[in-house]
């Protein structure tokens, strides 16, 4: 599946357009990761588990996405976007949309 | 003798861990500045560009979508320096260099997943507070996001 986020493939014909496809999740953190991110907050800097925490859930959202578009018979998506946002204390959505297309 | 001991414990207590966050937290600080300026040499080759428009000559050979990401948080200390700017207001000088450095932080992650490409298109950089302080008022964890369209313009680059 070829992605990017602007509005074509660079090099290749757009022949299909199918409409917009999104993948989203929830994720919550964990208790462990909390202790040692809570010892980590003392010093500051990079929280290692939480960007990996983070990876995963956004890989997640994509793969949704991507399943959805492979469904309609895309090969690529176009103009992907990103969004987090916080819904609860500890807790993140990550959604990502974008447009699925057939090129050549 | 008690109640100095008590006195003792809750001024004592907080002073060491802002002293300790003082030298631990600009120790690390100086550390991952010298490693972003390094890596930021290394990456200087591939340009960056926010726009959707790029050169389109000579042909695009090759596109992909790349992204990095890094969680940061404020140290001990910085939270106290804050904690007294709240109070008189004014630009919150401790927290900008860590919003920095968590920026071009993840635009590096970012230029290491494509180290060959030519050109990043439409860089868009998004910034979440992802956790709250235990206090009210003080800022928790922050995660920043680079994401954009790399470039290959010779049909060698295959990253």
């Amino acid at each position: 599946m070829l992605m990017t986020n602007i509005e074509e493939i660079p090099g290749k014909k757009i022949v299909e357009h199918y409409g917009l496809v999104t993948g989203s999740t929830v994720r919550a953190k964990h208790v462990g990761r909390d202790i040692m991110a809570g010892l980590k907050n003392l010093v500051g800097g990079e929280l290692k588990g939480y960007t990996e925490l983070l990876e995963d859930a956004r890989r997640q959202a994509r793969d949704r996405m991507v399943a959805q578009a492979t469904e309609l018979g895309a090969n690529a998506i176009v103009n992907v976007r990103f969004n987090t946002s916080s819904i609860a204390q500890g807790a993140s959505e990550l959604y990502v949309y974008g447009t699925a297309v057939r090129v050549e | 003798m008690n109640d100095l001991l008590a006195i003792a414990i809750q001024v004592g207590v907080p002073l060491v861990l802002i002293v300790a966050a003082l030298f631990i937290g600009t120790m690390l600080e100086r550390k991952h500045y010298r490693s972003i300026d390094e890596r930021e040499q290394t990456y200087g080759r591939i340009a960056l560009l926010n726009g959707r428009h790029y050169p389109r000559n000579p042909a695009v050979a090759k596109s992909c979508f790349v992204s990095g990401s890094v969680v940061i948080s404020y140290d001990y200390f910085k939270r106290f320096l804050a904690g007294l700017r709240m109070f008189f207001g004014g630009e919150v000088r401790s927290y900008v260099s860590l919003l920095d450095r968590g920026r071009r932080e993840a635009i590096l992650r970012m230029k290491e997943k494509c180290s060959d490409a030519d050109l990043i298109v439409n860089l868009r950089i998004e910034t979440s507070s992802i956790s709250k302080g235990r206090k009210k008022n003080s800022p928790g964890t922050v995660e920043v996001f680079a994401y954009g369209t790399a470039l290959w313009y010779s049909a060698s680059g295959d990253g």
